[in-house]
């Protein structure tokens, strides 16, 4: 317990809560870096980020229903319904659920190429809304926040470059 | 009440030897009494690893909890002490640049005997005594500490407030070189609490000069601060320069950075939920279960008495 601190459940909080940030963002790089660095190698690693981003949002998310509520399900619906960032954050692990569901080979085929990638571009709001739910929780100390609200408008300005620029041509 | 500050065992028994050879210089630098011991810097360093060196006897207060204590390690590991950084590690990784030593305090405003205090005559106002408190953090986590002080009332009495005098604001030391998180502008500093002068005269409310029968260490507020047992932890400033009484409700640190958030008030309510906290529950430091949070922590019988006349939904 000692390593964990003295409060471990906060710790692995938030712990497993800015992992989840992390490997998002990381997600969101791959396409740049392929483009940039013309390296369709590193494509497949677009699916294995996605899923650990989705590995420790759940771990985040069973952290809070579990230790942390403890299965106190009045709490947890007055969490849901009057803490915005509980509810932002819910959304986006309900996001990520589905992506998850849907990252197979299979649903691809199964929901159409076009069909598909439209709902995997829910992970921009999905990003958005993570980002939020970190800056909205804690008390002052927003550097933190700040760094991953950064890099993910970097990640999106890129994007909205791209699209912008394509449409002109 | 007798001074229940006083050891009944022989020092070199169960002093450790860190200990006895900083108390030693401390001597040797002609501080003698054992008041003064007990705050000596040697204290102020972050120590985690040993027992408690000196159990000193004390009186047991009536306003004492039974519950089982917080080990000293997580009471002095875990803190919120913006001032040292906002991780809750920080103070303790941090707290060692702050000096202690020569401290002097300053009680002014409405006061008849407006007077700057060093910690040494803070000591001879009134008997130390042992008070097992609960502290309950508005971010719902709780810990059972042995503080070691006396009531601010004694203070105010010697000042004298006049009859202006309707509030106490409590301004801590603002000084980035020895509180490196003031660097930052995490806060407005310097940190600014603030009560009601009856708030302020209430048995409960300590002035608070030691912790688990030794003196404070820094990350929990040396070497003088204030605790206030049936509100969040941030209302009990720590580290004292200034205290100051006014005619006017002071403006206090958390309530300008965030009004909706931290009310002047804030006392402790499990019926009134923080925007980002619901506080009908709390985690006990140690325990893995949640357990409920009672009004005003448990304090209502000395406490209730002042918000009469408040709505508290309103004030909080």
């Amino acid at each position: 317990m000692g390593e964990l601190t003295a409060n471990p459940i906060e710790f692995i909080s938030q712990f497993t809560g800015w992992w989840t940030l992390f490997s998002l963002l990381l997600t969101l790089c791959v396409t740049p870096i392929r483009y940039l660095f013309s390296l369709p190698v590193v494509f497949p690693l677009r699916r294995t980020f996605g899923l650990i981003t989705f590995v420790y949002a759940t771990i985040h998310f069973l952290t809070w229903l579990v230790l942390d509520q403890f299965f106190d399900w009045t709490e947890i619906a007055l969490d849901l319904s009057k803490r915005p960032f509980i509810y932002i954050g819910f959304v986006a692990f309900a996001g990520l659920f589905i992506l998850a569901l849907t990252s197979t080979n299979r649903a691809k085929v199964v929901l159409g190429s076009l069909r598909w990638r439209r709902l995997h571009k829910s992970i921009y709001l999905i990003a958005i809304l993570g980002v939020t739910h970190f800056f909205i929780l804690v008390k002052r100390d927003v550097w933190e926040p700040l760094m991953f609200a950064a890099v993910l408008f970097v990640l999106l300005g890129y994007r909205l470059f791209l699209q912008l620029s394509n449409g002109r041509r | 009440m007798k001074n229940s500050f006083k050891s009944n065992i022989p020092s070199s028994e169960i002093t450790s030897r860190t200990l006895f050879e900083s108390r030693r210089r401390w001597m040797q630098g002609g501080v003698a009494s054992l008041a003064a011991m007990a705050i000596s810097p040697a204290s102020a360093k972050p120590r985690d690893e040993r027992n408690f060196p000196v159990k000193f006897e004390s009186k047991k207060s009536e306003f004492s909890t039974g519950e089982e204590l917080t080990t000293y390690s997580d009471v002095t590991r875990y803190n919120n002490f913006y001032e040292f950084g906002t991780g809750k590690e920080d103070p303790f990784e941090q707290a060692h640049r702050l000096k202690t030593d020569g401290w002097t305090i300053q009680i002014i405003g409405e006061v008849h005997r407006p007077q700057r205090l060093d910690i040494d005559q803070l000591l001879r106002l009134a008997p130390l005594q042992e008070r097992i408190y609960r502290l309950r953090c508005v971010e719902a986590w709780s810990m059972v500490i042995p503080w070691i002080g006396f009531p601010l009332s004694k203070l105010l009495d010697a000042v004298r407030p006049t009859g202006n005098a309707r509030y106490v604001e409590f301004i801590s030391l603002h000084d980035p070189e020895q509180m490196p998180g003031q660097r930052g502008a995490s806060l407005d500093w310097p940190y600014k609490e603030g009560l009601r002068l009856d708030e302020a005269m209430n048995p409960l409310t300590l002035l608070t000069l030691g912790l688990y029968g030794e003196v404070l260490p820094n990350q929990n507020g040396a070497p003088v601060r204030i605790v206030v047992p049936w509100k969040y932890g941030f209302k009990s400033a720590k580290s004292i320069v200034t205290i100051k009484l006014t005619e006017k409700k002071p403006a206090t640190s958390w309530n300008l950075a965030n009004p909706r958030e931290y009310g002047f008030y804030s006392n402790v309510n499990p019926h009134v939920s923080h925007p980002r906290w619901s506080q009908r529950k709390e985690r006990r430091i140690g325990e893995f279960l949640k357990r409920d949070t009672e009004m005003f922590n448990g304090y209502s019988k000395w406490v209730a008495g002042l918000y009469r006349d408040l709505d508290l939904s309103k004030h909080y």
